[in-house]
């Protein structure tokens, strides 16, 4: 994939709703260090985010998924950096792009337009202060003119909304579960009532009890707010439930996107194919199941072509010498694209290959 | 690259101690050509390995303002694991699973209760002892991440392994058992004997630790969350490769997991433990499909399931786990459990057979289960578990365990 690379298969895939875009991420490249040594972490990604609309992202660790959604709201640390692409926020003062703000204006957008949960944020608040101080710093920072009775009155709020009672106010981060304290993260996203919200693995450190009622929790909130949220998780059969669409990536790749149903049901990469039937069923008859041989990609030294060819069932020696890009499914799918060469009736011919049955469902 | 002349332990190796196996002494490499040829079947007797009754592990609290009290982080856990078989502990953080591993593994030391081998009560938690014992009962870790020394090769790990559980082992017997064990892993021995941890990926690592495990040619192995550090692509792997352990060599596997799917999948009972206590036990079959005590059917509704979009909110108890330094009286779910009553509330529910091979700790089957109800105020209103609640096939009294 050449660096900047919407190459004509912008795909009617990427509109899968009918609501406007609020983020487009176009042919976004991120590298980590410099020179020969960089690590080319994202290659190329295209992704658009709709409103009200619940966009999952899943891969294996190591594929990009983090390295996405923090280039996107250029929070990427050190030795990360942007080295191609463009991040078009749909704000209230029309379309920007996220990364050629200034700083003023960029911390302008934090929190007001995106607000993001991280990874492990149960142990992101800090310890020797009250939550309800926690929540109201970010509305004291946004919101200059706002008294301290009307931050306090907004605190109480979200508090409310994600089911903590208002009076927990006053209680430090060790007083709460680590349930509530997820929760307490939440509310404090929303407290400028955000366009989009980024979950980067929100659930990971839950246990499957807690992990149902944040996931319905933020479904709720999303009904009733309307945000769009962009939920990172490498747990597939958790996005199916959330998601109204979903992004496969794959070193640093998407590797097939479409809704959540079709892409569980019908997966046409397969690497997604893999993914899915690497996930013990609870219901449903018992069978023996393999995973994915093989180990995730080192990405410094990336094989040619395809980069999950090594571990894929179905290589055939094009998938060495081309690199392919995500278009249409074999079967002319609308509203989905995938990057498989399996998919494209020429290799196929050329080949002498089928698109295999797993991928046909 | 070995360190012979080294110490291998800050006490010292163990001299040439007998073997506390029954088996005659054999080298590493002549157990391996015994015991993977192609039609020894495993010992499959009912007699527990390693077997737990009644085990309980109170962690006292430090600090002015709590004296005497004490986590109450297991309970009264009866666990029996089988030659040949595996059984799932299944819990969420916090519910006691890891340490009934370690009171199994000797790293603790219990409050009360026994562990059993072969019937034998152990007491052994170090010295010599321990180390016969450990080379008997052997335990991976979590995170391979962090249990593989990071300056050390796996030809140091793993002949290091093998030197102190097989002291006699030297030379080319010590090479030949060192690739009969990468081998056994599926790991391709010239092409890692010589590799650092940070050079494997997670699986990978994992396999090491399986290896490092084995090479002390255990009975039980105690597998904490063996696979939920690893990449999702992987981890089916990972297990698969415990099962055709336990299939060749009919080791008796402890799997502890929070995912109740992958206990399904892979173990032959599943135990569920909640806030230090079993509540319910079975084959992982029916168990998992058709769950009898509230918080099993809780935790089965929570887990994703895609196939079953149409049922949302299914979820009908919300609640948190207790606090464990006062757990609450009588059933420990009861302030999370629709179906609670006063009964519940001051009563802890024995672990009744509702089924043969299958138990519940619930009020709710008591009426149904014969003598369950020996001690109980004959007008003590019993949980009503309406439409959850599983058929209650019947059993003889005696049947009634605690």
């Amino acid at each position: 994939m050449t660096p900047t690379a919407p190459t004509g298969v912008r795909h009617p895939a990427s509109s899968g709703s009918q609501n406007p875009p609020v983020l487009e991420i176009r042919g976004l490249e991120v590298s980590y260090g410099y020179s020969d040594s960089a690590v080319r972490a994202l290659r190329g990604v295209d992704l658009t985010l709709h409103q009200g609309e619940v966009l999952g992202l899943a891969g294996e660790s190591g594929c990009g998924k983090s390295t996405l959604v923090y280039a996107a709201t250029r929070l990427l640390p050190p030795p990360g950096i942007i080295t191609g692409g463009e991040v078009i926020l749909h704000g209230d003062e029309g379309p920007v792009d996220v990364l050629r703000m200034s700083d003023a204006e960029l911390r302008a957008t934090r929190w007001q337009d995106t607000a993001i949960v991280f990874q492990g944020a149960m142990n992101s608040l800090n310890p020797v202060h009250r939550i309800g101080r926690q929540i109201t710093d970010a509305i004291k920072a946004h919101r200059p003119g706002w008294s301290r009775a009307r931050r306090d009155e907004r605190a109480r709020e979200l508090l409310e909304m994600v089911g903590i009672a208002a009076g927990r106010i006053t209680a430090y981060p060790h007083e709460l579960s680590g349930g509530m304290r997820q929760r307490v993260m939440i509310a404090m996203a929303l407290a400028l009532e955000p366009k989009v919200l980024i979950m980067d693995e929100p659930t990971t450190a839950l246990d499957v009890v807690m992990q149902r009622q944040i996931v319905e929790q933020i479904v709720d909130l999303r009904d009733r707010l309307g945000f769009s949220v962009v939920f990172i998780t490498h747990d597939v059969s958790l996005l199916v439930e959330i998601a109204d669409r979903i992004a496969i990536m794959y070193a640093g790749e998407i590797v097939e996107q479409a809704t959540a149903d079709e892409v569980y049901r019908h997966p046409r990469h397969p690497y997604s194919h893999g993914l899915l039937t690497s996930f013990p069923p609870l219901h449903g008859p018992r069978r023996e199941l393999q995973g994915i041989p093989g180990a995730p990609p080192d990405l410094q030294s990336l094989p040619s072509g395809c980069p999950f060819r090594v571990r894929c069932p179905h290589a055939m020696p094009s998938c060495a010498r081309v690199h392919p890009e995500l278009g249409p499914t074999a079967l002319g799918e609308e509203q989905r694209s995938v990057a498989c060469l399996l998919h494209d009736p020429q290799v196929r011919t050329a080949e002498g290959v089928e698109l295999p049955a797993s991928l046909a469902v | 690259m070995t360190f012979p002349g080294r110490p291998v332990l800050a006490t010292g190796r163990p001299g040439p101690a007998p073997r506390t196996r029954t088996s005659p002494q054999v080298t590493m490499s002549e157990a391996t050509t015994v015991r993977s040829g192609p039609a020894a079947p495993p010992p499959t007797s009912d007699a527990p390995v390693l077997e737990a009754v009644s085990l309980t592990k109170h962690f006292p609290v430090r600090g002015l303002r709590s004296r005497g009290a004490a986590v109450h982080a297991v309970d009264a856990v009866d666990v029996a694991l089988r030659a040949g078989q595996v059984v799932a502990l299944v819990g969420e953080s916090g519910s006691g699973k890891s340490t009934v591993a370690r009171l199994l593994a000797r790293l603790h030391t219990q409050t009360s209760g026994d562990v059993l081998l072969h019937g034998e009560q152990v007491t052994a938690h170090r010295g010599r002892a321990f180390r016969a014992y450990s080379r008997r009962v052997q335990m991976i870790f979590q995170d391979p991440f962090a249990s593989l020394n990071p300056v050390h090769t796996v030809r140091y790990v793993l002949t290091r392994s093998l030197r102190i559980h097989q002291p006699t082992l030297r030379g080319d017997a010590l090479e030949a058992a060192l690739h009969a064990l990468l081998e056994r892993v599926q790991l391709a021995p010239e092409r890692f004997v010589e590799k650092f941890p940070h050079e494997l990926s997670g699986g990978q690592r994992q396999r090491v630790a399986i290896a490092r495990a084995l090479a002390a040619d255990p009975e039980v192995l105690l597998a904490d969350e063996p696979i939920s550090m690893l990449d999702v692509s992987i981890r089916v792997g990972v297990l698969n490769l415990l099962q055709d352990l336990r299939d060749r060599l009919g080791i008796a596997v402890l799997y502890i997991t929070h995912d109740i799917a992958s206990a399904r999948y892979f173990a032959d009972r599943t135990q569920v433990m909640y806030a230090g206590r079993t509540v319910e036990a079975g084959d992982s079959e029916s168990v998992t499909q058709t769950p009898a005590h509230p918080y099993t059917q809780l935790l089965v509704r929570s887990a994703p399931d895609p196939e079953n979009l149409a049922s949302t909110s299914r979820v009908t108890a919300g609640g948190e786990p207790p606090n464990m330094v006062t757990p609450p009286a009588g059933c420990r779910f009861n302030p999370r459990c629709p179906f609670a009553t006063d009964l519940c509330r001051t009563q802890t529910p024995p672990l009744l057979t509702i089924a043969p091979g299958r138990q519940a700790a619930c009020w709710g089957y008591a009426a149904r289960v014969p003598g369950a109800l020996d001690g109980v105020p004959a007008d003590a209103p019993l949980p009503d578990l309406g439409a959850d609640a599983v058929p209650v096939e019947p059993a003889s009294p005696k049947d009634v365990t605690r």
